[in-house]
């Protein structure tokens, strides 16, 4: 503790006093202001390393509980209570860790209004991180409702050529969602007279037709924001309109807010409800992993591959949840992780192209080994992680997540299976087209290769995919206990309704 | 014989008549260069009504044998008018100036009207309603045809004046039915007459029906509320900007009141009455809010959905679990609603021209850039308009949804969420607007239209942080207490 604060608190607001620091300075001064929310950022990223080093990795409670009561409306209490578990710490590091790569790839992309941009970003983190930690309902939807408009400016303001129809889109599919979630947060309160999900998990009084109904207004807000097939239509073009910065926040933990939605709400408050629907689930989340794959592989546009690429991946994270057993659930949390690495890294590569030649056309490019060999390499590397190669972090997750899911269902694994072979198909046509063959065109035979801030942008992803990849225990020993707490809660209910 | 009790009830209401009057004489003698008083004194006006009124409080005086009670009900919905008071007047001297109306009595006027929506907030007697509504409505046509000879806005009166008579109408035949229901125009006696099974019910239904028709005019709920955005775009926007809050609030501080007070025994009826205008009216105004151009129709469809969202929680008025929830929720929304309203129309005045154009969507393009301050407090507008967290229209309609939900209208609750995924794409193109399409807009920020709009915006989001405090004043501000 550093006088006494709570470190969640501390994490959570801590990008704001950047937002202070950047308000009080002139729009003009372009590098202070960048340097200003990287070193809050980073200093973010530091204090969330201080977090985890608080954290019990024995426990799977909540800890470093915050509750400080908000106020009181029709008798039931509105608290501000953050709390992190084995669930959510990942995915805090995760959104600190990218947060500041984000930031510092933008240095030479974004050269307008970047004081607005950068505020912008921080305000995103502070929400994202407020989703992960926040225990309260109506706090929880604060912060998922809050995330929407830093990153509707980002991609509207920064955004590609159809940047006004992709921020549209991105919201009103969202609000559509949360919406619903609310009319669910609402009755779910008052029907138990709380909106603490610590309390709510501990006492759950809820019948089954009660369950699929909570399902259902939940679990459709989380699944745009996964997003799930067939839900999925804002994605491509959010992803690719946005500006790159925007696309690997937006890949690597704004869709994570989905996922993560279903392992805090539906899973533990909504439980015999989630194992009537887990086939059904499983069905969606199989056709997602071979629609995105196939969708994916036609793409002429580099970013919108990728994008497509998202689909597929999230759809082993919703496979792995609705296994509902050990291995499905802790593969689909890793996963998580690896998909917010490897898509960030693909988002930056791609950016890398773009803001060399300011094209994302596949066929604008080939060749490309040659003339930026080092970029070649890690592209390498990072596609056949997303590709899931053993060795590397996208294997771990998948193969948990596979083996989870045979042990649920064969059938479906085995046909989600098939999306293992199709990512290879889409990412070795990614590869080849940007990377391999001849130099066809004259402009790619100067390109420069990474410079030192490019590269100090990918490396660190790099690290981790290769940690992840060789000894991914310390990611699991993390989440274990939480896991079994919550498939504690599923067998219980199992049981009940045996 | 009147007590002294009785001109306590009615103090604030005869402040400002006494005070409009003496305004009205002095500016009959006052030299031009003098015009700038005006402003002052009706500010001067208001304070000193607003000192009056913060005396009473808290006593609850019934005064005329309980025809006018000033109950905390009154007092919340008393405060609430006064601010809206002077936020118009200070709005207006700058526009005023600018299109060129140079009439003293507008700030009478303006007076006039509000001591009808003080009246009207502790009416509890139908002859009571009727004469506040006259009270109000009366000043509001003259301002909306202040801008005479403009064309525009001498339709806007002759519009607002036949459709409010036409209510009025509604509301007088109501009362006669009533009457011949219960023999009495007193709330307590003609629900003693109900509660004593007295009371015809027929001719009280049919009074209910024409009341609740009349007032729907006023609170332009769907489908009685298509002079709304004609009147809104006619008259003068600092006008609008008042009558946009205050009419409205007025109205249903008169519904409420009366529903609750003497047709609470009837809501086998009313209720489903009720859903269904909620209903159609989340639904029409929010849809018909996707199709506007012109933005002064955009805030007048963006006030009908707001009535819409506030009648859906009132729906469940006879359960007496949620009954102090309808009331204060409506309460806290018409809060939130006004400061958004009043902020969001101090950008528009700031955008007109003196010929009333400028009033398109194209004319916000670029504002971000040209005119920061007041294109964030737009936004903050909007986005309290579509209830986005962080702003005080969330927590409204958060609080409007919750009582809509735990009175069993689920549907209803829902079908209101999904509404508002309308507003927020209508919001969002405002917002779009302004930030993402290049333009050079004209646009005359005074000094104080400025510091209302940034003065409301900071309200809205400085208040969603502290939401307590105002859902215990709302819930305190109790009908008959």
């Amino acid at each position: 503790m550093i006088f006494g604060m709570n470190p969640l608190l501390v994490v959570t607001l801590f990008p704001l006093l950047g937002v202070l620091v950047l308000l009080v300075l002139r729009p003009q001064w372009k590098n202070a202001l960048r340097w200003t929310a990287l070193a809050t950022s980073l200093l973010t990223f530091g204090l969330s390393l201080w977090m985890l080093g608080l954290f019990n990795s024995a426990d799977g409670g909540i800890q470093m509980d915050l509750n400080l009561p908000w106020f009181y409306l029709g008798g039931t209490s509105i608290a501000f209570h953050l709390g992190v578990d084995g669930l959510s710490i990942l995915l805090v590091l995760l959104t600190t860790f990218l947060t500041p790569i984000a930031i510092l790839s933008t240095w030479k992309s974004v050269e307008e209004k970047v004081r607005g941009f950068m505020i912008f970003f921080l305000l995103l983190e502070t929400g994202m991180l407020g989703v992960f930690l926040a225990l309260d309902m109506a706090v929880f939807y604060i912060f998922w409702e809050f995330t929407l408009i830093p990153m509707y400016f980002l991609i509207g303001l920064w955004g590609g050529e159809r940047r006004l129809y992709a921020a549209v889109k991105f919201v009103l599919y969202t609000l559509t969602g949360s919406l619903l979630m609310l009319a669910g947060i609402l009755w779910l309160g008052l029907h138990a007279g709380t909106f603490d999900l610590t309390a709510l998990t501990a006492n759950n009084t809820l019948s089954l037709t009660q369950q699929l109904w909570l399902f259902g207004a939940f679990g459709i807000a989380f699944a745009i924001k996964v997003p799930m097939w067939p839900l999925h239509s804002w994605l491509p073009d959010a992803h690719t309109e946005a500006p790159t910065a925007g696309s690997v926040i937006l890949a690597g933990v704004l869709l994570k807010m989905g996922a993560y939605g279903f392992l805090r709400f539906n899973l533990p408050l909504f439980p015999q409800a989630s194992i009537k629907l887990a086939v059904w689930m499983g069905i969606l989340a199989v056709i997602g992993i071979l629609y995105g794959a196939l969708v994916a592989y036609r793409q002429k546009d580099a970013k919108r591959l990728v994008a497509y690429s998202s689909v597929s991946h999230l759809g082993f994270v919703m496979l792995g949840l609705f296994a509902l057993n050990t291995q499905g659930i802790s593969g689909a949390v890793l996963q998580m992780v690896n998909h917010g690495l490897s898509t960030g890294a693909l988002f930056l590569i791609v950016g890398f192209l773009y803001e060399r030649r300011h094209t994302r056309e596949l066929n604008a490019f080939g060749g490309l080994w040659k003339v930026m060999p080092v970029l070649g390499g890690i592209a390498l590397v990072v596609t056949l992680s997303s590709m899931g190669l053993p060795g590397l972090n996208g294997f771990v997750g998948e193969f948990s997540i596979l083996l989870g899911a045979f042990g649920a269902n064969p059938w479906i694994a085995g046909a989600a299976a098939l999306g293992v072979i199709l990512a290879a198909v889409y990412l070795l046509h990614f590869f080849q087209k940007l990377f391999l063959g001849p130099v066809t065109q004259e402009a790619n035979l100067t390109l420069k290769d990474l410079s030192a801030r490019e590269l100090a942008v990918i490396v660190p992803l790099l690290a981790v995919i290769f940690w992840i990849g060789l000894y991914p225990k310390p990611f699991f020993t993390l989440m274990a206990p939480a896991v079994d707490k919550l498939l504690a809660v599923l067998q219980a209910a199992s049981a009940a309704m045996h | 014989m009147m007590t002294w009790t009785d001109l306590l009830t009615i103090l604030p209401t005869v402040c400002l008549i006494v005070w409009a009057m003496l305004m009205l004489l002095a500016g009959l003698w006052m030299p031009k260069r003098a015009e700038v008083i005006h402003p002052f004194a009706a500010i001067l006006g208001l304070a000193g009504t607003g000192a009056a009124l913060s005396l009473l409080a808290g006593k609850g005086l019934q005064g005329f044998g309980g025809m006018v009670r000033l109950d905390s009900y009154a007092v919340f919905l008393d405060a609430l008018f006064l601010v809206s008071g002077v936020l118009a007047v200070v709005l207006s001297p700058a526009y005023l100036k600018r299109v060129g109306i140079d009439q003293y009595e507008y700030y009478p006027l303006i007076l006039l009207s509000l001591s009808g929506m003080l009246l009207m907030a502790s009416a509890s007697d139908l002859i009571m309603v009727f004469l506040s509504l006259e009270l109000l409505s009366l000043p509001l046509y003259v301002l909306a045809g202040i801008a005479r000879p403009k064309l525009e806005s001498e339709e806007a009166s002759l519009k607002y004046f036949l459709l409010g008579t036409l209510a009025s109408g509604f509301v007088l035949f109501g009362i006669s039915f009533v009457f011949a229901a219960t023999a009495t125009t007193g709330f307590a006696a003609a629900a003693a007459a109900v509660q004593a099974g007295t009371a015809h019910m027929a001719l009280l239904l049919a009074g209910a029906a024409l009341l609740i028709i009349g007032l729907g005019f006023k609170i332009a709920v769907v489908p009685f509320h298509f002079w709304a955005p004609d009147v809104y775009q006619g008259a003068p926007s600092t006008v609008t900007a008042f009558m946009a809050v205050g009419a409205k609030a007025a109205g249903f501080a008169a519904l409420l009141r009366l529903v609750l007070m003497v047709f609470a025994g009837e809501a086998g009826v009313i209720v489903p009455v009720f859903a269904v205008l909620a209903a159609l009216t989340m639904f029409g105004g929010n849809l018909m809010v996707l199709v506007q151009n012109n933005l002064k129709r955009l805030l007048a469809y963006m006030g009908i959905a707001s009535a819409g969202y506030m009648l859906m929680a009132f729906v469940p008025f006879a359960n007496p679990a949620v009954q102090a929830d309808s009331l204060a929720s409506a309460l806290f929304y018409l809060l939130s609603f006004a400061l958004a309203s009043f902020g969001a129309w101090a950008v528009l005045v700031s955008l007109e021209q003196a010929d009333g154009s400028g009033m398109e969507m194209v004319n916000l393009s670029g504002l971000g850039r040209r005119a920061p301050l007041l294109a964030a407090a737009l936004t903050v507008f909007m986005l309290s308009f579509t209830g986005i967290p962080l702003t005080l229209g969330f927590w409204g309609k958060f609080y409007l949804f919750r009582t809509a939900i735990a009175g069993g209208y689920t549907w209803l609750a829902v079908l209101g969420l999904l509404t508002s995924v309308l507003a927020a794409f209508a919001a969002f193109r405002v917002i779009q607007q302004m930030y993402f399409k290049p333009g050079e807009p004209n646009v005359h920020p005074s000094y104080w239209t400025t510091v209302v709009a940034v003065f409301c915006a900071l309200c809205v989001l400085v208040l969603s942080f502290l939401p307590g405090e105002l859902f215990t004043l709302a819930v305190k501000a109790l009908i008959g207490a």
